[in-house]
């Protein structure tokens, strides 16, 4: 009987329990533009992507296995979202947890893109998905306004190595 | 020590041409626009030397299913309700390949009323003439003799999730202006929007 009673309740956790749930920190632009400035010989591929754009979403898997096959190297990929701050709770974090992303996300909270588009890459139009390979010691920079598969990626990233 | 003052003006010339030029393709703003001639959802074609009263254009690239051009959709149809009546009406234009994005095909497109075009550009030949590369991506044209002139590009207004938050209206400021006979002051903005779902090659 109270194995029974028991049961719901270790669903219940089993189901509350995450493999893996990072917290996504919630940025403003200036703490986004100190972590593109970082003075370290790592190379950096910032992708900036919603939840709610399909392209994006499809690409991310690429991102997760890039981050692995560089696992070791002086490489870190860093996910920005710009769904809205509101739906963090409500959708960005269940989708970080669903699809298992282990690259860091950070969601950044800024309503007039106006305002800093410019600031990280003046050939940025605006659209996403969009692509920053950096490396801030050797002042090598790509950007991709477009979809990438893990293959470019892969090439984008060797020019860096 | 005479010389050094040309050079230094000169570097500066070509240091601020470098900065001010556009890195994409497209119109910026002062440039003539080509007319265009594209299929609207009741099946007519429409070009811009169509509607002789026109005094400009507000051409709108947009779509069905790009959320943020579903949060501007109201915002764009009161932007015809306000300058329609003044001289510029709004045409939309989707260009989005309905291959990727089946939510935009033409069919799809019949959903909508609205009370101006709605173009499909099938080629995404407008698109890329343009330059726009998201959706929504507003262009406000402006008729000089016959010819229509680029007076604004960008954004509707400085927030997207809720128009009543927005601070800085972009668009209705540079029409201000432009209605007024003076060039945009913010005559080119940028925004966060869904890329242009362009044919895969």
């Amino acid at each position: 009987m109270d194995i029974l009673k028991s049961v719901p309740f270790a669903v219940g956790l089993l189901l509350s329990a995450p493999a893996f749930a990072q917290n996504i920190a919630i940025i403003k632009f200036p703490e986004l533009q100190k972590r593109l400035a970082r003075p370290t010989d790592t190379t950096y591929v910032v992708n900036f992507w919603a939840t709610w754009c399909a392209p994006c979403v499809k690409e991310l898997p690429n991102f997760e296995q890039l981050r692995v096959a560089n696992a070791g190297k002086k490489v870190k990929v860093l996910l920005v979202s710009l769904d809205y701050a509101s739906q963090l709770d409500k959708k960005v974090t269940p989708f970080v947890k669903q699809r298992g992303l282990k690259s860091e996300v950070v969601l950044l909270n800024e309503p007039d893109p106006n305002e800093w588009i410019d600031k990280v890459d003046g050939k940025w139009s605006g659209a996403l998905p969009f692509t920053l390979i950096f490396n801030n010691k050797t002042k090598q920079r790509a950007s991709f306004e477009r979809e990438l598969s893990v293959a470019e990626l892969t090439t984008a990233l060797k020019k860096f190595q | 020590m005479k010389k050094t003052l040309p050079l230094l003006a000169l570097c500066f010339v070509l240091l601020s041409s470098f900065m001010l030029r556009p890195l994409a393709e497209g119109y910026k703003v002062g440039d003539k626009a080509t007319d265009f001639k594209l299929k609207n959802i009741d099946g007519k074609m429409v070009s811009l030397a169509d509607n002789k009263a026109a005094k400009g254009y507000i051409v709108v690239f947009t779509c069905n299913t790009c959320p943020f051009a579903k949060a501007y959709e109201s915002r764009i149809i009161e932007l015809n309700t306000k300058y329609a009546p003044l001289g510029y009406p709004v045409v939309a234009i989707n260009p989005n390949d309905p291959a990727v994005a089946p939510g935009d095909s033409y069919a799809a497109m019949q959903s909508k009323k609205y009370a101006f075009p709605y173009l499909v550009d099938e080629s995404q030949q407008v698109a890329k003439t343009f330059g726009a590369t998201r959706t929504p991506h507003l262009f406000v044209l402006s008729k000089k003799g016959s010819d229509f002139v680029v007076s604004y590009i960008g954004a509707i207004d400085d927030n997207s999730e809720d128009a009543k938050l927005a601070k800085t209206k972009y668009v209705e400021n540079a029409m201000t202006e432009i209605l007024a006979g003076k060039p945009a002051t913010t005559k080119e903005t940028k925004a966060i929007g869904c890329g242009i779902k362009w044919k895969r090659a």
